[in-house]
């Protein structure tokens, strides 16, 4: 998929979280990585990628398609992409089945027996075979977002966006979501994630694009990136982040 | 869960060993209070009377039943109005909330009665009723609103994350997580409605203290009728405390 973002500006009150950011990925990207320190405009972007958020001022680009700037046509496109937050987000009052069924039954009119048997065919693929019937609170944190990630992944969305998927997470646990995230990249998942995980990122993603303070700093393949970040604020952020692992 | 199960039994008698201690403890110091003044009970000329008192008691609750109903559609209209986009809407809904709130219920009802009803013949039991269910709404708007503005940002979000229209939103994530915050906060507010009812005396619905008032005046009794009177509204309110009390069990579940 190709990304684009041109000249994409987003207020909130007095602070701009997206102040002017502009790039361009290659036509072929499959994962693409956003990086950089917090506060500097990731989720805000990958907000603005999902059509959760509608910028103010400046347009996106997927695949050469303009993204709506009007809550019906932004509604429209959020059903076609899947998401997965940092908090599990999942719905408390339902169980790991039905929060994956029911948008399947609500949103994508597919019929019940259809959505339970998607629901539960995807939570045994993500290793929660026998767990369909408990609600969030009886799960454990990687657990809870392995079902979150069945849940976005349920309506076979063109585009997963994770923002900080593993942020809330211990370290087993962690691990346990990238697997499952790798999985899908490795299955052909067109994939945008916002992350601090850098070494994941070099494993798995093909392209970069760096932000801070509401501007994309690169935007690069993965690779170069990760041999050579362009600026001093990516080599200082990539020392930063590496320095204790 | 086998050890859960093998000590509800001593749970449970020693509530009902408790609750058998206590009831005659107050029992007693209240049948040693009334032999203290010497009140002089006069039960025949109140039973004379049984019939009008379950009549009464019966529009008591036709009129509270109703109200309920009412009152709850009023509550989520209220609630749904003070968060409208429409400045007019939200005004209007906000003010009819603070003046109901601030104002007694009995002038109420007789400008409802002598008023409104006057000018379009309505029957002063519908007045009466409508009324009651507009005062209680009022009340039960901002429990609602408590409830359903406690349900956080991220599961809205994720509400749209999935697709969900706003009135998706609402009947499948925020109303049923919402109903659980509200349910005894509803609870106590409906408990006071069937309470609130007698005033429905004041335009001439004959309901139940309507009725018992007529009676002490008529046989020169007087809590011959209050008595009961009380025990047939606890007969009412406490299973209503207790049916909310299983629903809410019902809906447990951690957040």
């Amino acid at each position: 998929m190709r990304l684009e973002a041109r000249d994409v500006t987003k207020r909130f009150a007095n602070h701009a979280a997206l102040d002017g950011a502009t790039f361009s990925t290659a036509g072929d990207a499959g994962v693409v990585a956003l990086l950089g320190p917090s506060g500097g405009g990731k989720s805000t972007l990958l907000r603005v990628l999902g059509c959760l958020l509608v910028p103010d001022a400046g347009e996106v680009l997927i695949d050469g398609e303009t993204l709506p700037h009007d809550e019906a046509g932004a509604l429209l496109a959020r059903r076609r992409n899947g998401f997965v937050f940092q908090g599990y987000n999942l719905f408390p009052h339902l169980s790991a089945l039905e929060n994956v069924a029911l948008p399947l039954r609500c949103v994508h009119s597919m019929a019940a027996d259809a959505a339970e048997a998607r629901g539960v065919e995807l939570l045994a693929r993500l290793g929660l075979e026998g767990q369909e019937k408990k609600r969030p609170a009886e799960m454990s944190g990687g657990q809870q977002q392995r079902a979150a990630i069945a849940r976005a992944l349920a309506p076979r969305p063109r585009l997963l966006l994770l923002d900080e998927p593993t942020s809330a997470l211990d370290p087993v646990m962690t691990a346990e979501v990238l697997d499952v995230v790798r999985e899908l990249a490795e299955g052909g998942q067109q994939i945008v994630l916002a992350t601090h995980e850098v070494s994941f990122a070099r494993r798995v993603a093909d392209w970069v694009i760096f932000m801070a303070a509401g501007r994309v700093e690169e935007s690069r393949p993965a690779k170069e990136f990760f041999e050579a970040p362009g600026s001093t604020l990516a080599q200082q952020y990539l020392e930063g982040l590496s320095r204790y692992r | 869960m086998e050890s859960e199960k093998n000590n509800a039994r001593p749970e449970v008698a020693r509530h009902l060993l408790w609750g058998a201690v206590l009831f005659i403890a107050v029992g007693s110091s209240l049948y040693f209070a009334f032999s203290a003044v010497h009140y002089r009970w006069n039960w025949q000329g109140a039973w004379a009377y049984r019939q009008e008192f379950l009549r009464g008691l019966g529009m008591t609750l036709l009129a509270s039943l109703a109200a309920m109903v009412l009152s709850m559609l009023f509550g989520v209209l209220f609630m749904l109005g003070r968060r409208a986009r429409l400045v007019p809407v939200r005004l209007f809904c906000a003010g009819v909330v603070e003046v109901v709130r601030g104002t007694p219920l009995l002038v109420q009802l007789l400008v409802g009665y002598y008023v409104v009803a006057n000018l379009f013949g309505l029957d002063r039991l519908i007045v009466g009723i409508v009324v009651l269910a507009v005062f209680e709404g009022a009340y039960l708007s901002e429990i609602f609103r408590g409830a359903v503005e406690s349900i956080g940002a991220s599961q809205r979000e994720s509400a749209r994350a999935v697709g969900f229209s706003p009135m998706q939103t609402y009947q499948h994530v925020i109303f049923p997580q919402a109903l659980r915050r509200a349910l005894p906060g509803t609870t106590g507010q409906l408990v006071s409605l069937i309470k609130d009812s007698s005033l429905l005396s004041v335009i001439g619905v004959e309901e139940v203290v309507q009725k018992v008032r007529s009676m002490n005046s008529a046989a020169y009794t007087s809590l011959e009728g209050y008595l009961p009177l009380a025990i047939a509204y606890l007969l009412v309110t406490l299973p209503l405390s207790w049916w909310a009390r299983r629903l809410e069990g019902r809906f447990a579940y951690e957040t």
